[in-house]
């Protein structure tokens, strides 16, 4: 994937979902305008992008493009040139509703900007906007977060990201919490608002498909998708990550790809070499089965035996697994299940999910280990 | 080096309190008898060991043979340098017993210290000579009257028999070794008789075997001789004998009276223990009296941080025995902490030396558990009875600014922290000695430790009852600062017998999830999540609760270091 871009702003594009049609050539199922703040970038830039992916690969029109949006009151008002430009899909970084908590957040848009972002993204591209938010915010109750929840779904489209907020080293925020001027909810406090979040969106019809993600009538992110089920994807911009397997060169191992950080030289060096690649590491077996299993447990669904088979042909999910104690102790607990259909978290499992990973991937290694002895 | 006539023969000792300045005066009559040339690079030549020269002690005893020049005629007089700590009191016996006098250094600005009387006491019962040295009179706070008079009032010796000198400047030296030859009475020992030595210290060469130090109470021997030692009782063909100069000098043969080294085709120290008596093979003799095995006061458990470094940490404390016969070794393994040892030592300073050894001469890094002290169960349920506090058994004025009280301590008070606790409150000033008064009745209960319900074997620790309560709670705490939380709640408790007296409590994860995980995320995350299964397979399941290896050390270890 060559391009050579004129860039303002640090932007990245995720290029996801390739199959193979004819040699030199292959579709495109989606694309993400994200990083920093995509929306900041002219229309005309997503539209030069778009158009360069079409000269050399596939891009049906039903191709989910999504924009990353701040909803800003300028963000609000491009909206429709965006979507002229190509963009059908709108994630809209809302993340709360209450104007204060927006200030200690770092946000430069009001609650009111926000709604109106979403209804004006509603309104171009119905059934296509997500709403991001955040919880465990400085101050926040479990009262008040379910409150807040529940406005925001009075008026969201349907889908929604849910974050529990993390403090990260650097932020205005984590500075105030580390000085102790503001202080962030218990860890009990924040449990409780995942696990009422999820009744409540469930309640209203959305379901929850990833630990942070939920959807109605069907409208899942399928870029994302692409990520948990260990799809291809090609990351495109400073800092971009990919991973596929580079088949023009014969490879048959997947890579792990990651563009160059800083935007000054990743210009300079699309321009002089013709692309801003900073590292190729080939997945070992292990290695991408590890990746299988990380990313396909966020989902609600897991991993499924079909899927599984893709990535390890020779050993299913039932002998790999099968003979750790410490698996049949998750499963005996109700964290996990592993039946006819799959590895999949419960509902407490899923909360839990970075507890239960170490010991499946030191029976994955465990297992690994044996099959290299043997073989 | 011919036949020396014994009467011409003066075998002596210094004995005096740490810092004194014991070393100092061997280093001055060294360079006066011609043996080391007369330099500053001879501090304390005699102390060779790195750590000695570090912490300013001596660990290790030398011997060097001096020749003076009296009224025309030429003594041989043979210096046993001694080491100077509580700790050692043994091997200074040993010395000592080699000895037909000492000098008894005591500092005249400090007068009489713990270890002054402690080692005075030691030449006494041998029925030694004892010479009376005054040192450091060149500082100003010098007070070599009251000293003196301090010296006649606590061991009965006339003011005047107080030789006064400045080691450092080598001031009144050469009145020391005058009155060597006059007061010090030759060793009695007959040409006649059959070869009969003391071994009063020994080293390990790694070409030549091990080296006594031994003195000779009768007969002589050379090399090619066959010996035997006491008890041990093994058979010897002596390869080299000589005298120590303070280096090694060999000679043909040696004589009763003398003191030299010798060379058998030993391999281990423990084959010439300190105090065994050497004989011909042929001629045994009655062995002398006061041999001892060393006897360990303070036990410390030791293990490598890595089991990977077990075997050369094994090297190494096998190599450092090699000159230590007095550290008792003994296999040891805990669940919590891997394959180590059990060591005993003379004392804490002697445990902490070796420790310092391990790290700077063999560059390893141990855990050292708690030194605990010999206890002596009576009933399996292990309930003993004892007293907690020092029972004042008597007080003597020294003089009008010092006193000397005696207290009957139970020893695992004293062995930690006692010592510095001591110096600390007293501003340095007091000083401190003990002896094994034998197993007293106490009052100790056993505490468990348990997770969730399962006792922890390798925690469980004896305490004293009153303190039981406080040392639970804080083993608790330092506990629950070390497990990591799990999917379920862990209840931390210490208990005696089926009586809780500390809990605390370490809660479940509610919710334990990357919030999120998109394209970019991916390798971070699983960098992280491999550390954590790394991690993983380092922890020891107690029940199935995952606890770090750390988690035992941190409660094993001992707190002040």
């Amino acid at each position: 994937m060559r391009a050579a871009l004129d860039l303002n702003k640090k932007q990245k594009r995720s290029v996801g979902g390739c199959q193979r049609r004819r040699p030199s050539m292959c579709t495109i199922t989606s694309v993400f305008f994200g990083g920093g703040t995509p929306s900041l970038a002219p229309p005309s830039t997503i539209a030069a992008v778009l158009e360069t992916a079409a000269r050399h690969a596939h891009l049906p029109g039903d191709a989910e493009v999504t924009l990353e949006v701040n909803p800003t009151p300028a963000g609000a008002s491009s909206l429709g040139d965006f979507k002229v430009a190509g963009v059908n899909r709108f994630s809209v970084g809302v993340q709360s509703l209450h104007d204060e908590d927006l200030r200690v957040l770092g946000r430069d848009h009001s609650s009111q900007d926000a709604l109106r972002t979403v209804a004006e993204a509603q309104r171009l591209c119905p059934g296509r906007v997500s709403v991001d938010v955040i919880f465990g915010r400085p101050g926040q109750t479990a009262g008040l977060w379910e409150t807040e929840l529940e406005e925001l779904l009075s008026v969201c489209d349907d889908h929604v990201s849910l974050y529990q907020l993390t403090l990260e080293r650097g932020t205005y925020l984590f500075k105030q919490v580390q000085a102790g001027l503001l202080g962030v909810p218990e860890e009990n406090t924040m449990a409780q608002m995942y696990d009422s979040a999820r009744r409540i969106l469930g309640k209203r019809g959305f379901l929850q498909y990833e630990v942070s993600n939920f959807a109605r009538n069907g409208a899942v992110s399928s870029h994302n998708m692409n990520y948990w089920k260990a799809g291809q994807y090609l990351g495109v911009g400073p800092g971009a990550h990919g991973r596929f397997t580079p088949r023009e060169e014969g490879r048959v191992l997947r890579e792990a790809r990651t563009q160059t950080l800083e935007p000054d030289v990743w210009i300079k060096e699309v321009q002089r070499w013709g692309h801003g690649t900073r590292r190729r590491i080939p997945l070992e077996h292990l290695e991408l089965l590890e990746e299988v299993l990380l990313m396909g447990l966020r989902l609600a669904e897991g991993v499924s035996h079909e899927h599984w088979r893709q990535f390890s042909p020779d050993a299913d999910l039932q002998k790999v697994l099968g003979t750790s104690i410490e698996v049949q102790e998750l499963q005996d607990r109700g964290l996990l299940v592993l039946d006819d259909r799959g590895l999949r978290c419960s509902w407490e499992g899923l909360a839990l999910l970075d507890s239960l990973l170490p010991p499946l991937l030191l029976q994955l290694q465990e297992h690994g280990g044996q099959k290299g002895a043997r073989g | 080096m011919s036949r020396f006539p014994v009467e011409n023969i003066r075998n002596f000792s210094i004995i005096a309190h740490v810092d004194h300045g014991k070393s100092t005066l061997a280093d001055r009559l060294l360079e006066m008898t011609g043996a080391i040339a007369k330099t500053e690079r001879n501090k304390q030549v005699l102390d060779k060991l790195q750590v000695e020269r570090e912490r300013g002690i001596t660990v290790k005893a030398q011997t060097a043979s001096l020749f003076y020049m009296y009224n025309g005629q030429t003594y041989l007089l043979n210096l046993i340098d001694t080491p100077g700590h509580v700790d050692f009191s043994y091997e200074v016996s040993r010395s000592i017993s080699a000895c037909q006098g000492v000098l008894l250094i005591v500092d005249a600005n400090q007068g009489i210290q713990a270890q002054t009387v402690a080692n005075f006491y030691l030449a006494f019962e041998a029925q030694l000579t004892i010479i009376p040295v005054l040192n450091k009179i060149d500082l100003k706070n010098a007070d070599p009257e009251r000293v003196a008079s301090q010296i006649e009032k606590v061991f009965d010796i006339p003011k005047e028999d107080c030789i006064r000198i400045s080691a450092k400047l080598g001031t009144n030296v050469d009145q020391v070794l005058e009155e060597i030859v006059k007061r010090i009475p030759p060793p009695v020992a007959r040409g006649d008789e059959p070869f009969k030595a003391l071994v009063f210290d020994s080293t390990f060469d790694h070409y030549r075997g091990v080296v006594t130090n031994i003195a000779l109470f009768g007969g002589q021997v050379s090399k090619g001789d066959k010996i035997m030692s006491a008890h041990a009782g093994k058979v010897y063909e002596v390869n080299e004998v000589g005298i120590l100069r303070p280096e090694e000098q060999p000679t043909d043969r040696l004589y009763g009276g003398q003191v030299g080294y010798l060379i058998a085709g030993m391999k281990e120290v423990k084959e010439a223990q300190i105090g065994d008596t050497l004989f011909h093979q042929k001629h045994p003799v009655e062995a002398l009296p006061g041999f001892k095995p060393a006897k360990a006061m303070v036990f410390a458990g030791m293990y490598p941080v890595d089991q990977s470094e077990y075997s050369s940490l094994r090297s190494a404390v096998d190599r450092l025995t090699l000159n230590d016969s007095s550290v008792t070794v003994q296999r040891d393994s805990s669940h919590a902490l891997g394959a180590g040892w059990r060591l005993g030592f003379l004392g804490l300073l002697h445990m902490e030396v070796f420790n310092q050894r391990l790290e700077q001469e063999y560059n390893a890094s141990v855990i050292m558990t708690v030194p605990t002290v010999p206890y002596k169960a009576v009933f399996s349920s292990a309930k003993l009875i004892k007293g907690h506090r020092g029972v004042q058994k008597n007080m003597v004025y020294i003089d009008d600014q010092r006193v000397m009280m005696k207290y009957l301590f139970p020893l695992n008070e004293v062995i930690v922290d006692f010592y510095d606790h001591l110096k600390s409150l007293s501003s340095g000033y007091a000083s401190f000695d003990y002896e094994d008064a034998g197993y007293q009745p106490a009052d100790l209960v056993k505490m468990d430790i348990l997770l969730n319900g399962k006792p922890v074997e390798e925690l469980a620790m004896i305490v004293h009852r009153d303190k039981a309560y406080s040392s639970g709670k804080a083993l608790c705490e330092r506990l629950k600062d070390c497990i990591p939380r799990q999917l379920f709640e862990i209840a931390v408790q210490a208990a005696i017998g089926s009586k809780v007296m500390a809990r605390e409590t370490i809660k479940a994860y509610r919710k334990n999830v990357l919030a999120k995980c998109y394209g970019g995320d991916i390798t971070r995350k699983m960098k992280l999540l491999k550390k954590q299964a790394e991690g993983k397979k380092k922890m020891r399941r107690i029940g199935n609760i995952e606890v770090p290896k750390d988690a035992f050390i941190s409660v094993l270890k001992r707190k002040d270091k």
